[in-house]
C-alpha cells in the first residue's frame, strides 16, 4: 500500500495538460455532459452531478453504471466524455482509445478500501488471511470450496453464498489482482453483480454470505453487514477497513486509488471542463467524497490536480 | 363528394402498409436475434451451449452451458404453475357455473385490476415483503430464492389464466349441460363430466399461454430472484432467469461485437423459440375449440 | 353427499379468490403504508438524488408522459391502420392469414425481446442512441398487437348491414371506413389503445434493454435526449438497499398504481357506455 502513496505523484505527473482556458467555465455551462463507468465510483460522480446542476442550472449530466469496463468500452468509442474508473486503465483500452482518436487523461479522485463482508449474524468469523480469501475465490475453488469449514476445521459445516462484482467491474479486477493473483482470474458460481446495492442486499439477508465490495456501500449500510479485518500475511495484523487505515495503507492489499478519465477533445466542452473542474476543486472534493464514504485525497494533491486541468 | 379510383388506390395501400409493419416487427425480431446468434455460434459450439451445465460467459474462464438459466427459469414457472393453474381453472369454474352475475360482474373488475398492475411492482411486493415473510417461516430462506417470485409470479398470472379458461367455459354450449341436467346430473357432475372436457383444449391453451408468460417475465424474477445462474431445484436461494441475464447484461452495456453481447441474443433466441412453439400450440388449439362450437 | 361435494368446490374455489384478494390488498396495504408519507410536492417536483429525503419523480414522470405521448403517436395510426386492412380490405388469402397469425404470436412474445429489437434496430442500426425516440419505437412495437387486436374486435362488431346500406347509396369503401365503420368503432378502439397505453407506462424491461438506466436530473428537451421514466426510476430506487429509498420506490409505484388504474377505469367506463348505447347484448 505504501507505493500507492508513492505512486500519486507519478499519477499527478502523468494527468497531462489540456489546454483549456478557465475564464467563461461557469457561464457557458449549458451542455451536457454524459458519463459512464465504474458503481463504485458512481455515488462520487452522482453526488458531483447533483451539485454541479444546482450550481448550473442549464447544464445536463447523465450518468450510467456500466462499469469500469463497459464504460471504457463506451469511452474509447467516444460515446461518454468522462469514464468513472475503479481501476487504472488497461493497455488494449488504451489502444481502443488511440483507434479512435480519444486521448485519456486520468484524475486520480479518492482512496477507496475493498471491504469483505458477512453476514450480521456470522460470529465465527474474526478474520481473513489474504491466503484464505484465494482458496474461496480461486478458479479451481468452483464447486470444490463450498462449505465454511473446509477454510478452518473450526468453522460451521455450512455452505457459503459468495456475492462479489461482475465481470466489468473494476473491483473485481482488482479483488481478482491482488488476491488470486491474476486480473480477472476468479470462480464463476457467485451471484455477480456490477450494481454494489445488489451485492448490499444480498449479503445482508443471506447469513451464509460472504461478499466483497466497495468499503462506501459498507458506510452506508453498516448497520445491515459485519465487516471483516484482513491480515495480508499470517503473522500480520488484522486490520479492518476504515478512513484513516486506507488513507495511510495499513489496510492492505485492499485499499486502492479511483478514478475519473476524461478525453482530452472533451475538455474542449466548456460544460465538460468545468465538471472536471468542480469535481476536483480542493473546496468541494474533501466535503463530497467524505460525505458518500470515501476517503479523499490529501488537499494538496486536488490543487496539483486542478493547476495541471488548467494548463 | 366523391373519390378518385387513384386515391381510393392510394388509401387501401395506406392501410396495407400499416397491415405491413407487423410483418416487418416479426421479420426484425428474426433478423436481430438470429444475426447476433450466429455470431455466437462461430464461437460456441452447440452442444457446449445446449448441455453444458454452467453459465459464466462473463468471467475469464467463459463457459456456455445455458441449462442453469433455463432451470432457473423453469423452476420459478413451476412454482408459479402450482398456483396459477388450480386456482385460476377452479375460479373460472366457479366464476361461470356457480357465482350469481352479480357477483361475477363484481369480481371480474377486480381481477382486471390484478392484472394491470405492472409487473415490477410485484417485483417489489416479492423483495420487501413476501421474502421477508416467508424468512420468518422458513429461516434457511436466502434473500434472493426462487420460491418469493415463483409464488408472487402466481398470484400476477392468475387473473390470465381465470380469464382463457373463463372463455374456453363460456363457450361452452349451454345445451350441453342442460342435456346432463336433464339426465338427472348435479352442479359438480356437470362440470367435471361434460363442462370441462368439453372445454379442456381451451382449457389446455389457457394453461399454455400461462406457462408461456411466465416464463417470459422479467422485472419480476430480476429485483427478487438473484443473479446467480446454477443447475438447481432447489428454490431457496438465489438463482437466474434467461431473462435476468439478459437485463445483467443490458445494465453492464456490452458494446457489440462482443462474445459476451452476442450472448444475450443467443439467449433470447431460445426464449423466443420457447413462447413462440408455445404461443402457437395454443392458437391453434383456441382455434380448434372455437371452431368446435361455432 | 353430492351436495356435500359441491359445498367443497365452492369452498376451495372462495379459498382461492380470497387467497388472490388477500394477496392483491397486502400488496396496495404494503406500497400505501411505506410510500404514502412520502408524496408531497417536493416528492413529484424534485430530481433524483443521492439523499432519499431530497430525491424526487420530476425527471422520470416527465418522461414517462413524453414517452407514452410519442408511443401513443407512432402506435395508435399504425395499429388501427392494420386493424381496418384487415376487416374491410384483405381477401382470404395465405398472406392475410399469415399476417393474422403472426400479429396473434407477436402479442405473446416476452417484452425483453421487443428490447433487444429496439437495442439491435433503433439504438445500434439507425442510431437513435439512447433517446427518447428509441424507447417510444420500442414501446410502440411492443402494444402495436394490441391495439390491432383491439381495433379488430371494434370494427367487427359494426354492422354489416349498415355498411352494404351505405355501398349500395355508392359510396367508396374509404367513404364507408371514415363515415360508418371508424365513427362506431370508435369507443371499442379507444379501450384498446387505453388499455395498450395503460400496459407501456408500466413496462420496465424494454427500456433497461435499450440501456435507459441512468442517473437523469434534467427534462429531456428533444427527441435524441436521454430520458428516464416511472418504472425505470422504481427499479433504480428498489435496488438500492437503504430503506429510505424503499419508501422512495413505493411512493413512486403509488403514483404509477393510480395512473395506471384512471387508465383502466376510463377504458372501463366508455366500454360501459358503449355497450349501454348499441343494442348488442353483451
Amino acid at each position: 500500500m505504501k507505493k500507492i502513496t508513492f505512486l500519486l505523484p507519478i499519477f499527478l505527473l502523468t494527468a497531462c495538460a489540456a489546454n483549456v482556458s478557465q475564464q467563461d467555465s461557469a457561464a457557458d455551462a449549458t451542455g451536457t455532459v454524459t458519463i459512464d463507468g465504474s458503481s463504485t465510483v458512481f455515488p462520487i460522480t452522482e453526488a458531483m452531478a447533483e451539485e454541479f446542476q444546482k450550481a448550473n442550472p442549464d447544464s445536463k449530466v447523465v450518468v450510467g453504471i456500466s462499469g469500469t469496463g463497459g464504460g471504457f468500452k463506451r469511452f474509447c468509442r467516444g460515446e461518454t466524455h468522462v469514464n468513472d474508473a475503479s481501476r487504472t486503465i488497461k493497455s488494449s483500452e488504451k489502444e481502443l482509445c488511440t483507434e479512435n482518436g480519444i486521448t485519456p487523461i486520468e484524475f486520480p479522485v479518492a482512496f477507496d478500501g475493498i471491504a469483505v463482508m458477512v453476514h450480521p449474524s456470522n460470529d465465527w468469523v474474526d478474520y481473513f488471511t489474504v491466503a484464505e480469501l484465494k482458496t474461496i475465490w480461486e478458479p479451481p475453488a468452483e464447486d470444490t470450496v463450498t462449505h465454511w469449514n473446509q477454510i478452518r476445521p473450526e468453522w460451521p459445516d455450512e455452505p457459503i453464498s459468495l456475492y462479489g462484482p461482475g465481470v466489468d467491474s473494476g473491483t473485481y479486477d482488482y479483488f481478482t489482482d491482488v488476491v488470486v493473483g491474476e486480473e480477472g482470474a476468479s470462480r464463476g458460481d457467485f451471484v455477480a453483480s456490477e450494481d454494489d446495492n445488489v451485492l448490499v442486499q444480498g449479503v445482508a439477508s443471506d447469513k451464509n454470505s460472504l461478499g466483497f465490495f466497495g468499503y462506501a456501500y459498507y458506510i452506508e449500510n453498516a448497520d445491515r453487514l459485519k465487516l471483516v479485518p484482513i491480515k495480508e500475511t499470517e503473522d500480520a495484523n488484522a486490520i479492518a477497513p476504515a478512513p484513516d487505515t486506507i488513507n495511510d495503507g495499513s489496510y492492505t492489499p485492499l485499499s486502492r486509488l479511483i478514478f475519473i478519465y476524461v478525453s482530452k477533445t472533451a475538455l474542449d466542452d466548456p460544460t465538460v471542463s468545468a465538471f472536471v473542474d468542480f469535481y476536483i476543486n480542493p473546496d468541494n472534493a474533501s466535503a463530497l467524497v467524505s460525505e458518500v464514504g470515501y476517503v479523499p485525497l490529501p488537499t494538496d494533491d486536488y490543487r496539483q490536480l486542478r493547476e495541471r486541468l488548467e494548463e | 363528394m366523391s373519390v378518385s379510383k387513384s386515391n381510393e388506390r392510394l388509401i387501401q395501400w395506406t392501410f396495407a402498409l400499416c397491415g405491413a409493419v407487423s410483418i416487418f416487427v416479426t421479420l426484425g425480431i428474426f433478423a436481430v436475434l438470429f444475426w447476433e446468434t450466429f455470431h455466437f455460434f462461430q464461437e460456441v459450439p452447440l452442444g457446449a451451449f445446449l448441455f453444458g451445465t454452467k453459465w459464466t460467459p462473463l468471467f475469464v474462464q467463459k463457459q456456455f452451458g445455458i441449462l442453469p438459466l433455463i432451470s432457473g427459469t423453469l423452476l420459478i414457472a413451476l412454482i408459479a404453475m402450482i398456483i396459477a393453474l388450480p386456482l385460476g381453472i377452479s375460479i373460472a369454474i366457479f366464476l361461470r357455473e356457480y357465482a350469481s352475475s352479480h357477483l361475477r360482474r363484481t369480481l371480474k373488475p377486480i381481477l382486471e385490476i390484478l392484472a394491470g398492475i405492472p409487473t415490477i411492482v410485484y417485483g417489489y411486493f416479492a423483495l420487501l415483503t413476501v421474502t421477508p415473510f416467508l424468512q420468518k417461516v422458513i429461516p434457511e430462506l436466502a434473500g434472493f430464492n426462487a420460491l418469493s417470485p415463483g409464488i408472487v409470479m402466481g398470484i400476477m398470472i392468475l387473473p390470465l389464466s381465470v380469464s382463457l379458461s373463463d372463455d374456453a367455459i363460456h363457450a361452452v354450449p349451454e345445451h350441453l349441460r342442460m342435456g346432463a341436467y336433464a339426465l338427472g346430473a348435479k352442479r359438480l357432475e356437470v362440470v367435471f363430466r361434460v363442462v370441462l372436457p368439453a372445454a379442456m383444449s381451451g382449457i389446455v391453451s389457457a394453461g399454455i399461454l400461462s406457462i408461456s408468460r411466465a416464463i417470459g417475465e422479467t422485472m419480476l424474477v430480476t429485483i427478487a430472484a438473484g443473479m446467480r445462474p446454477l443447475l438447481t431445484l432447489n428454490p431457496l436461494g438465489p438463482v437466474q432467469t434467461i431473462t435476468a441475464y439478459i437485463v445483467q447484461v443490458s445494465l453492464g452495456d456490452t458494446p457489440t461485437g462482443t462474445l459476451e453481447y452476442s450472448s444475450i441474443f443467443a439467449v433470447a433466441t431460445v426464449l423466443f423459440l420457447c413462447t413462440f412453439f408455445l404461443n402457437t400450440i395454443a392458437q391453434r388449439l383456441r382455434q380448434s375449440f372455437q371452431h368446435m362450437y361455432a | 353427499m353430492r351436495k356435500s361435494a359441491d359445498r367443497l368446490f365452492i369452498a376451495g374455489a372462495l379459498a382461492a379468490l380470497g387467497v388472490a384478494l388477500l394477496t392483491l390488498s397486502s400488496l396496495l396495504v404494503t406500497v400505501l403504508f411505506d410510500g404514502l408519507s412520502r408524496i408531497d410536492m417536493q416528492f413529484l417536483t424534485s430530481f433524483p438524488s443521492r439523499k432519499p429525503e431530497e430525491a424526487g419523480i420530476l425527471s422520470s414522470l416527465v418522461g414517462s408522459i413524453y414517452l407514452t405521448g410519442l408511443t401513443a403517436l407512432i402506435a395508435v395510426p399504425l395499429g388501427i391502420g392494420s386493424a381496418v386492412y384487415l376487416e374491410q380490405y384483405a381477401k382470404k388469402n395465405w398472406f392475410n392469414l399469415l399476417m393474422e397469425i403472426n400479429i396473434g404470436t407477436l402479442a405473446g412474445v416476452p417484452s425483453i425481446i421487443y428490447g433487444l429489437l429496439g437495442l439491435g434496430l433503433f439504438v445500434r442500426i439507425l442510431h437513435f442512441d439512447r433517446s427518447l425516440l428509441a424507447g417510444s419505437c420500442t414501446l410502440a412495437l411492443l402494444i402495436l398487437p394490441i391495439v390491432i387486436l383491439a381495433s379488430r374486435e371494434a370494427i367487427r362488431t359494426v354492422s354489416h348491414d349498415l355498411q352494404h346500406g351505405a355501398f349500395a347509396l355508392g359510396a367508396t369503401e374509404s367513404q364507408v371506413i371514415r363515415r360508418v365503420v371508424f365513427p362506431l368503432a370508435l369507443p371499442g378502439i379507444l379501450t384498446g389503445v387505453i388499455l395498450a397505453l395503460s400496459r407501456a407506462i408500466g413496462e420496465t424491461a424494454p427500456l433497461i434493454a435499450i440501456g435507459a438506466l441512468t442517473y437523469i436530473a434534467f427534462l429531456p428537451d428533444s427527441l435524441f435526449a436521454p430520458f428516464t421514466a416511472l418504472p425505470i426510476q422504481i427499479f433504480n430506487w428498489v435496488s438500492r438497499p437503504q430503506p429510505a429509498f424503499h419508501e422512495n420506490a413505493a411512493a413512486g409505484i403509488i403514483i404509477l398504481l393510480v395512473t395506471t388504474l384512471l387508465f383502466n377505469a376510463a377504458a372501463i367506463l366508455i366500454r360501459n357506455s358503449l355497450y349501454s348505447r348499441s343494442a348488442r347484448p353483451s
